[in-house]
């Protein structure tokens, strides 16, 4: 009899637990990868595809999955050291077939050359280029990343990178380069 | 309130935290009054000169200007206008160094004066009292006015306040040593200052005005509680000398003992707090119509032969001021724009006066070194005892140059106000307000950078989204079209028929020709069918005008086939021949459906907007053989470099 109410109990208790458990699996379903998200919260969205994957949140959710986290050349060290807090390894320095530079450029449409093929605005990850067909194009500054995508597609090779001219808004303080000088 | 008014009667203060008591150095130029000048050779306007937007461009290289004439206009409300200091041609529009720590160009107006100093109509207003609000806000917008204590903060919104305002401060403490453009200021233009103050009360209506100052200023006190001694809600409050006093929050807490909060403003506690310049500048502007061309700078240093305090038109170049001051010249010169504590060296000395320049200092080498003997840190702790907003600089110090930006936003870096007075005290020399200057830049270029990074995730995203919007309605369309077509070929209709026997006909005469002709022929074969088979697969536009391009060809080419089947029974000899031209013909057919397949692929393109281009399942490859490519192309580069290296 103890056996039967012993069975009893438990199997209730079972298949009790084991609803609410299906019930909260279904009611608090964490859509996506919440991992991958954060991974690309951290990413500096340039979309430029130089990790080898076609933007910025398939290569976060490639790291979530286990891919080596110094792919990110725009990101840099720093972008590195964030991810590695994250996920809990070591840091790297970033992979060495990328290029060291990480100065922020924009592009620049040399637009005497443009012949308006619109193949640069086709390969825009964030439709920073203004233009038609057989129209002059152009790019707007604010939005650009600063991928180099568009660089290559052109057929004319009009595009070109060009470093960020620093303004008063953006200027990073250096102790050790004003030059005190006299103006003649 | 009552207590807090009873206790400043009385003469008692509050001691905010730290501060410190540097050598005052103003016996060089308070004993002096102030000098006006010639007009300087040209006149540099900086077109922002203040925090917030500059304005837009209201004159062009070549225009004749008169003294007081508006250069820039102003469509945002931070935005502040510049005019210009005297008659005269605007000779350039140009980038040029600015007043800024970086020596950065930034853009100008260039003025050569005429020497008439001729102005342009005024009017004067006697009695500010019959003005409205909104009157008196609108003529201190239009002429230009901006915080001249330093910071430079638009002075129309700081008066332009619907909440209630308890204290209106005026600062005169001028706490950093070398400077007493104030007190001089002060000393001779008191009733203009006081007609500012009345403007202020008029616009703010608070319950006290109270009047910050430094006890080292003895005749400006003297002369500000003659001019007030009538008014009952102005208190002249003398407070002991300490930088640095003449802070927003630590002149608060002296005067009052209340605590501005951390990232709050004065005007959540009911303070409004303005310099003694900007009360001249805003009488200026009321009574006499004149917008802000000219404020009292100090030219002081012990490399200056004739230290003094200058009435400088704005603009005025600097070397041009340290000219009229018997500027010793020598080879190290160091120049610094504000005072020792709070100032910043020039990159050169072609930097004009702004509306917040207040002194320019030329320091011996004695005087202020420019060369630094940092060493280690000893952990005495004279920094945190000195520091008015109680923060810990040592700590602040570690995490700037480990760059540990949450950390240093954990100690509240931002709450640090420049004074300077933790690197004063350092006895290991370390440039601790520097360290803060630099990190300050790089947490605000950091937020930029995420704002920046989160615009560039949506836009993609956006992007994204659209592509599959669009490639979904293109296969909608497809399919439909597809149906269309379908239906047209099992209708029995004339035109259905006629289209599906032509097919058929050209299908059969092909199949003809492959029987009746021989290996080369069967090329032909494999060719048309390919087109039509590859014809079928294009988008609907495309598929319908390539078929009947194909059906076109196919009709002749098939006239010309049964020719050269009739051809081949009766002259055999020229056969050979005849299949060679038919295997051309058909060639040339591919080549014309390949052509069309371009142009009417380059019309489907442009029909629609450039910016929604053609997204196949190719767009993915594309990019990544794009990617590939940027990185083949850097590889190689690399390649080079270290060749060449």
């Amino acid at each position: 009899m103890t056996t039967i109410i012993a069975i009893l109990v438990l199997g209730t208790m079972a298949s009790l637990f084991g609803a609410l458990l299906g019930y909260a699996s279904i009611k608090y379903k964490v859509k996506g990868d919440p991992l991958a998200e954060q991974i690309d919260d951290m990413l500096p969205q340039t979309q430029c595809g130089q990790c080898g994957y076609p933007g910025c949140k398939p290569y976060a959710k490639a790291v979530a999955e286990g891919e080596a986290i110094n792919k990110c050349a725009p990101g840099g060290d720093d972008t590195i050291k964030k991810i590695a807090e994250l996920m809990g390894v070591d840091v790297q320095p970033l992979n060495e077939s990328h290029e060291q530079d990480n100065n922020p450029k924009v592009a620049f449409i040399i637009e005497e050359d443009c012949i308006g093929c619109t193949k640069c605005i086709q390969a825009c990850p964030v439709d920073a280029i203004l233009g038609a067909a057989k129209q002059m194009h152009t790019i707007i500054v604010d939005e650009c990343t600063g991928c180099d995508l568009c660089v290559a597609p052109c057929p004319v090779d009009c595009i070109e990178m060009r470093p960020l001219v620093p303004t008063t808004q953006n200027w990073q303080w250096d102790l050790n380069t004003i030059p005190v000088t006299r103006l003649d | 309130m009552k207590s807090i008014i009873e206790r400043i009667k009385k003469g008692h203060f509050w001691q905010f935290h730290g501060g410190i008591h540097p050598p005052e150095q103003k016996f060089l130029t308070n004993d002096k009054p102030i000098r006006t000048v010639e007009l300087p050779q040209e006149l540099i306007i900086p077109l922002q000169q203040h925090i917030g937007q500059s304005g837009e461009l209201l004159i062009k290289p070549g225009d004749k200007v008169l003294k007081g004439q508006q250069l820039t206009q102003f469509s945002s409300p931070m935005a502040v206008p510049v005019h210009a200091p005297t008659s005269g041609l605007v000779t350039a529009v140009k980038p040029s160094t600015i007043a800024h720590p970086s020596g950065l160009n930034d853009l100008c107006i260039f003025i050569t004066p005429d020497g008439e100093d001729k102005w342009q109509e005024r009017k004067s207003c006697e009695n500010f009292y019959q003005l409205s609000q909104h009157e008196l806000i609108s003529k201190i917008a239009n002429a230009g006015i901006a915080g001249m204590g330093g910071a430079g903060f638009p002075t129309h919104i700081k008066t332009n306040t619907q909440s209630s305002v308890n204290y209106l401060i005026i600062n005169a403490a001028e706490c950093e040593p070398y400077i007493t453009a104030d007190d001089l200021l002060i000393r001779e233009q008191s009733t203009t200052i006081i007609d500012g103050i009345k403007i202020l009360d008029l616009l703010l209506k608070p319950e006290y005005i109270l009047i910050g100052i430094e006890d080292n200023k003895p005749e400006a006190i003297k002369v500000l509680k003659q001019g007030t001694k009538d008014i009952e809600k102005i208190i002249v409050c003398v407070l002991p000398t300490k930088y640095p006093t003449g802070g927003e929050k630590q002149l608060i807490k002296a005067l009052t003992g209340l605590e501005v909060p951390s990232d709050k403003l004065p005007l959540s506690l009911g303070i409004v707090m303005q310099n003694v310049a900007t009360c001249y500048a805003i009488a200026d502007a009321v009574i006499n119509d004149t917008p802000l061309l000219k404020r009292v700078v100090t030219i002081t240093g012990q490399a200056l032969e004739k230290p003094q305090n200058i009435w400088a038109l704005l603009g005025t170049p600097i070397n041009y001021l340290l000219a009229q001051c018997g500027y010793l010249i020598n080879n190290d010169k160091h120049l610094i724009m504000g005072g020792p504590m709070m100032g910043f060296s020039l990159a050169n000395d072609n930097v004009p006066i702004v509306k917040t320049t207040n002194c320019i200092l030329a320091p011996s080498e004695e005087e202020i070194s420019t060369k630094t003997k940092e060493v280690d840190c000893i952990r005495c702790g004279q920094c945190a005892d000195v520091c008015p907003s109680q923060l810990l600089p040592q700590e602040l110090q570690w995490s700037a140059k480990a760059k540990d930006h949450n950390q240093l936003m954990k100690l509240n870096l931002f709450d640090c106000i420049d004074c300077g007075a933790c690197a004063y005290v350092c006895p290991s020399q370390i440039p601790l307000v520097q360290y803060y200057r630099v990190a300050k830049a790089e947490i605000r270029q950091q937020q930029i950078l995420d704002l920046q990074a989160e615009k560039a995730k949506g836009r993609f995203e956006a992007r994204k989204l659209r592509l599959d919007k669009e490639k979904l309605a293109r296969e909608a369309k497809h399919k439909k079209a597809a149906e269309a077509r379908k239906a047209a070929m099992n209708n029995k209709t004339a035109s259905g028929k006629s289209a599906t026997s032509a097919v058929a006909a050209a299908l059969a005469r092909v199949k003809a020709k492959k029987l009746g002709a021989k290996a080369p022929q069967e090329e032909n074969i494999v060719n048309v069918s390919d087109i039509t088979q590859r014809t079928s697969d294009l988008s609907d536009k495309q598929s319908q005008v390539a078929i009947v391009i194909a059906k076109a060809k196919a009709n002749k080419e098939a006239v010309k086939a049964v020719n050269s089947v009739a051809n081949e029974k009766n002259e055999t000899t020229t056969k050979i021949v005849k299949e060679k031209t038919t295997k051309d013909k058909a060639l040339d057919i591919t080549l014309v459906v390949e052509q069309k397949k371009e142009m009417t692929k380059a019309a489907t393109e442009h029909s629609t907007t450039p910016t929604l281009a053609i997204a196949d399942d190719n767009k993915e490859i594309k990019r990544k053989e794009a990617v590939a490519k940027i990185m083949a192309k850097k590889k190689i580069k690399k390649q080079q470099e270290i060749e060449t290296k």
